[in-house]
């Protein structure tokens, strides 16, 4: 499996966010997309992940199932954590699950992976927002899809669970899957390649560059 | 459980919890119409003849109520974006949306329409076609409803346009839902036709309102 984007553009607002963006990833390996605010880090996974229509460009899947999009073949790991306050930590996971398409089964086991599995029948409004993060990481596990589209996942995690995200994203790519994450900072991911999405978000003149 | 059941089994069990909508509808349906009899006074033909349209109207502000956080909670949250990650056509989880937002906030105002109906002089035979246009037409408003709430999910303040947007779509059934259920008080024009126009308007709704509302919602991911 291999997914690549080919001389990718994209434009918000009428901006031209970024140009010619080139970037190919095998089964098993990651990427890193890194980049100041406003470099279109956001824009380029939810564009992979058929959520932002490209302004230019093609982003190709070889080796995936050709009746679907890659989108459905993704995980989007947004900023937002897509939970329901008013619905348990186990009833939003089930939700998730059976709606993307998994057996119920992997449920509790998912739930002790991110370390939730003792709040499961507490409601999703008193979970702290590292919680609601691994809630919302427990997905990813339920559901077996090959790529993997993370935008900041480490955001509000503590040391112990940024440990245990990069065990599971290595487990993701030796289990053949590939992972593309819009990240600050490092991740744990060795051997990540980098894509540095460095134009400036707003084309300025000379002049105030230079201020 | 299949995908589309999953939403329905999700979107339900959120109505019915706290700060759902499901109770606030039938509520505000209930309140607005026990207020017209001590607005009007007892004058019992007259409320008679108005009681259908009071009914109606009530029902469409009610089913309005819940709308706009239809799409708008899902958008917030992320939901929608994994939602359209998810294999299942977009227009049929609007749908099935639809669907649960009709058995948590329409049924519920169809139970209470009869006894809405007794402070309103409507007995037996009328109420029971007060009830029927109501079962056979809120479902026409939900449908119709789900176009504006999908227009109006980016916006902070959607529920005051989600209001502009729909209402004024929703005249063909208010006139055939109101004038089915006169028309089995007073007379003179027969049950039968304009009760069939609510029917296909119900059905047009339930065509259209789902695509409509999806082709919306593609169209505000950008």
């Amino acid at each position: 499996m291999r997914l690549s984007a080919i001389d990718l553009a994209c434009r918000r607002g009428g901006r031209s966010v970024f140009e010619g963006v080139n970037f190919s990833v095998s089964a098993g390996e990651s990427l890193t997309v890194s980049g100041r605010n406003g470099a279109g880090k956001s824009s380029l996974l939810r564009m992979v992940g058929g959520l932002l229509r490209l302004a230019g460009g093609r982003i190709v899947l070889e080796g995936g199932d050709p009746e679907l999009t890659i989108g459905e073949q993704a995980h989007y790991l947004g900023h937002q954590d897509a939970l329901k306050p008013s619905l348990s930590v186990g009833e939003n996971l089930r939700f998730w699950s059976a709606f993307l398409g998994a057996a119920s089964a992997g449920i509790g086991e998912s739930l002790a992976a991110v370390g939730l599995d003792t709040l499961a029948d507490l409601p999703a409004a008193y979970l702290s927002a590292g919680q609601r993060r691994r809630l919302s990481l427990a997905r990813l596990l339920t559901v077996k899809r090959p790529i993997w589209l993370l935008d900041e996942p480490a955001s509000s995690l503590d040391a112990a669970a940024q440990q245990r995200l990069s065990e599971l994203m290595r487990a993701h790519l030796a289990g053949g899957g590939l992972i593309l994450a819009a990240t600050h900072g490092a991740i744990g991911l060795d051997g990540a390649r980098e894509l540095r999405l460095d134009q400036p978000a707003i084309a300025l003149p000379e002049e105030a560059e230079a201020l | 459980m299949s995908p589309l059941a999953a939403i329905l089994v999700r979107d339900m069990r959120i109505a019915v919890r706290v700060g759902g909508g499901a109770l606030m509808g039938v509520l505000f349906f209930v309140v607005v119409a026990t207020l017209v009899p001590f607005a009007l006074g007892p004058d019992l033909a007259l409320l008679q003849r108005i009681g259908p349209a009071i009914l109606w109207l009530a029902a469409l502000l009610a089913s309005l109520l819940a709308l706009d956080r239809l799409f708008a909670a899902d958008h917030e949250d992320g939901s929608l974006d994994i939602i359209l990650t998810g294999r299942a056509p977009l227009e049929l989880v609007v749908l099935v949306k639809g669907v649960a937002h009709w058995l948590t906030t329409g049924v519920p105002l169809v139970v209470a329409a009869p006894l809405i109906g007794l402070m309103l002089n409507l007995q037996g035979p009328a109420a029971a076609a007060l009830v029927l246009t109501l079962v056979v037409g809120t479902p026409a408003l939900t449908f119709i409803g789900l176009i504006g709430a999908a227009l109006s999910v980016t916006l902070r303040r959607g529920g005051l346009l989600l209001a502009v947007l729909v209402l004024p779509l929703t005249i063909p059934v208010l006139i055939f839902g109101v004038a089915a259920a006169n028309a089995a008080v007073t007379g003179p024009v027969a049950f039968g036709t304009p009760f069939t126009v609510l029917c296909a308007l119900t059905l047009a709704g339930l065509v259209v309102g789902p695509f409509a509302a999806a082709a919306a919602l593609r169209q505000e991911m950008e």
